[in-house]
């Protein structure tokens, strides 16, 4: 009989605007699951990601193209505390980590402007 | 140069850890570690009947050890069945270490008998988990596993451990070091003045104590902190010990079924002390009217609690007994203020009202009654319903870390096995468990590993033949439309419990409750006492789902009637 909160939710999702988050993470299978499922059962949308192991191999860079929202510093502090997660590191949209993807994408991810959902 | 097999390597592990008593059951796919465990001198094995039980018998050893403590499952069904008392654990940060039994490597991901995902499906569950793909990667994992267990705010951690790993055979050179807890953050001064500070200039502080007052051993200087500054104390249902109940200071439980003098007083606070708590709902109500003009002091290990639900205007991160040593020089001493007495006025306009205190018969009469025939050092377990929460108000809570109830989580079956886990931990100690007819059945196999210990665990069965607090709310919320929560069979628990080779007593038509308690809690091992309850009883005060804490239902004082 969970009680609704309605107080609690946050909607400023709407909102629109992006931010980059840069994590470094320990290298090995689970990892992605670990951070992605966190941002999914936290209901925090994660708009884009890239993955890839830095040169020694033991260790990935993750980068996420997430919404800007009130809760953001709260899931940084909870991604914080994932064991696997070396560092976070937070940039402003206009990072450029995600505007390279056009090629791949055939549309940028990030549309000029503010970043829109699409 | 050691050659140890992945199973024996676990096994050494664990007894380097100190770990002498862990429970669990066995299956195809962690027998290799069981041969192991067969060979170990240390480790007793409690054989669940369940692995629930299995690991709320680990959770119950490890909410009175303060370490953690360890349960074992087999793959597929034994992993799924262990969820729940590993999920409970997350919610409530109890320490605790779920080795499961997993298909061979090679086989992961073929759909193989008793194949399932353990490492995905824990992942929400667990404060980590681990795949383990080598034995020699075993030296690392387990002592890791105890440290994060253990570090910070304490949690559940899962190893999965395939079985050809168990089985692989390694040479290594030296045993690693037993998996310890992180050092404590150290405590900022800058912080702590600043909020002895605020705690001077405030004209109604208030403290808010939970579960990570407990865990941190933080209670008694809570309690010298409240007295010194003159701070009255509400508690969660996970902080309830912290400061004795009988304390001055102390206003019991916060929230939906707290006291109205309780939540009055949390309504006109100006300061609230919130430490080792997360503004759960439960104990909030309704966030945007709780404490509406308080300003927030919030100290908790994990820092991702402090702005979580509540904008804190002073956050510490740190243990809790930490700050509260180095809060206790800096605040000025209180013994009386007008806010003491407002507080004092309140309770006395608005006190706890249990109807039927004086009379065994009824709920809070029998949980009244077993107090007087328990001392402090008896730990008392609940189960989750109505009485769970007429414990948690009745209850003289005299010292931490004797109460052990399923807080976050809420599960329906914790109380037996729990009370199991205590008492071993704990031998020589009365270990009471308050369970509901429905509860009981959630765990009821365990009856037979209690009795197989002998575990000193006495379950009282509060029977009113219903899904009590169910009912109560589908009384109050749900137009009376009682649905689904009478049970239509009425079970014998005195003979059921006799089947399982227990002891048991009935108080229906018992002209004497106090001595037939007093025997059973008296005799060494374990019984069942069978209590009947009028199904029409309820908890209150109660918040509505949903509602702030001031509009609450019912427990009002009537002077004449409980004069
Ligand atoms: C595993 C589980 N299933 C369902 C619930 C929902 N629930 C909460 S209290 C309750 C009734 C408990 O009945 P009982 O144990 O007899 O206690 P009573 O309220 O009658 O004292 C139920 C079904 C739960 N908390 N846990």
């Amino acid at each position: 009989m969970p009680a609704p909160t309605p107080d609690t939710i946050d909607n400023s999702r709407a909102a629109g605007r992006c931010a980059v988050l840069e994590l470094i993470v320990n290298n090995h299978p689970g990892v992605m699951s670990h951070v992605c499922g966190l941002f999914a059962r936290r209901a925090y949308n994660v708009e884009g990601i890239l993955c890839m192991p830095l040169p020694e191999g033991r260790l990935s860079r993750i980068w996420l193209l997430v919404n800007e929202e009130a809760r953001l510093e709260q899931i940084i502090r909870q991604t914080m505390k994932l064991e696997d997660v070396v560092r976070v590191e937070r940039h402003g949209a206009d990072h450029e980590v995600f505007e390279r993807l056009e090629e791949f994408f055939g549309v940028s991810p990030l549309p000029s402007g503010n970043g829109a959902d699409n | 140069m050691y050659r140890k097999t992945g199973a024996e390597i676990i096994v050494g592990l664990l007894e380097r850890q100190g770990v002498r008593a862990l429970s669990g059951i066995p299956g195809g796919m962690n027998l290799p570690l069981y041969d192991a465990l067969s060979q170990s001198q240390m480790i007793r094995h409690i054989l669940a009947r369940h692995e629930q039980g299995a690991g709320f018998i680990a959770q119950g050893m490890a909410r009175i050890s303060g370490r953690p403590e360890v349960c074992l499952a087999t793959s597929g069904p034994g992993a799924t069945n262990i969820v729940t008392a590993v999920a409970d654990a997350k919610l409530d940060s109890v320490p605790l270490v779920c080795i499961t039994g997993q298909v061979p490597l090679g086989m992961i991901g073929t759909d193989a008998f008793q194949e399932v995902d353990t490492y995905g499906m824990t992942i929400p569950l667990t404060k980590h988990n681990f795949l383990v793909r080598t034995a020699a990667e075993l030296l690392e994992v387990v002592p890791e596993a105890f440290r994060i267990a253990w570090s910070g705010r304490p949690g559940p951690v899962l190893i999965d451990v395939p079985k050809d790993v168990q089985n692989q055979a390694v040479e290594f050179e030296a045993w690693p070091e037993p998996g310890r807890p992180d050092r404590c953050p150290d405590v900022n001064p800058a912080e702590l003045q600043q909020a002895a500070a605020m705690i001077d200039a405030a004209q109604r502080p208030l403290f808010y104590l939970g579960g990570g007052v407990i865990q941190a051993n933080a209670g008694g200087v809570a309690t010298r902190l409240a007295e010194k500054a003159g701070i009255p104390v509400v508690m969660t249902l996970m902080g309830l010990g912290a400061v004795p109940s009988n304390h001055p200071r102390a206003l019991g439980m916060l929230g939906m079924h707290g006291a109205r003098h309780t939540n009055l007083a949390l309504e006109e606070c100006d300061l609230l002390i919130a430490a080792g708590v997360r503004f759960d709902d439960r104990a909030t109500g309704r966030l945007a009217q709780f404490c509406p003009n308080a300003k927030i002091i919030h100290i908790d290990i994990d820092t991702s609690e402090i702005d979580k639900l509540r904008v804190a205007q002073l956050g510490i991160f740190g243990n809790v007994r930490e700050v509260f040593r180095g809060l206790l020089p800096l605040v000025e001493e209180h013994a009386q203020t007008p806010w003491l007495e407002r507080v004092e006025a309140l309770r006395s306009a608005h006190p706890m009202v249990m109807p039927g205190a004086d009379d065994p018969s009824t709920p809070y009469g029998l949980i009244r009654l077993a107090a007087s025939l328990l001392d402090e050092e008896a730990i008392i377990a609940t189960d989750v319903g109505q009485h769970q929460m007429w414990t948690a108000q009745a209850y003289p809570h005299r010292r931490p870390r004797c109460w052990l109830t399923s807080g976050g989580l809420g599960t329906m079956g914790f109380g037996l096995p729990a009370a199991i886990g205590a008492s071993l931990a704990a031998p020589g100690r009365t270990v009471v468990s308050f369970s509901g007819d429905g509860s009981i059945m959630m765990n009821l196999q365990e009856l037979a590993t209690a009795v197989e210990e002998q575990a000193n665990v006495k379950v009282i069965v509060m029977n009113n033949n219903t899904l009590g607090l169910v009912r109560q709310q589908q009384d109050l919320f749900y137009g009376q439309r009682v649905f689904a929560s009478r049970f239509r069979n009425k079970v014998d628990f005195v003979r059921i419990a006799k089947g399982f080779g227990m002891r048991a007593h009935d108080l229906a038509g018992c002209a004497n409750p106090a001595e037939l308690l007093e025997r059973a809690f008296q005799e060494p091992g374990p019984c069942l006492v069978h209590a009947p309850i009028d199904a029409a009883e309820t908890v209150y005060p109660m918040v509505p789902p949903g509602a702030a804490n001031r509009d609450m239902i019912g427990g009002e004082f009537h002077a004449c009637t409980n004069a």
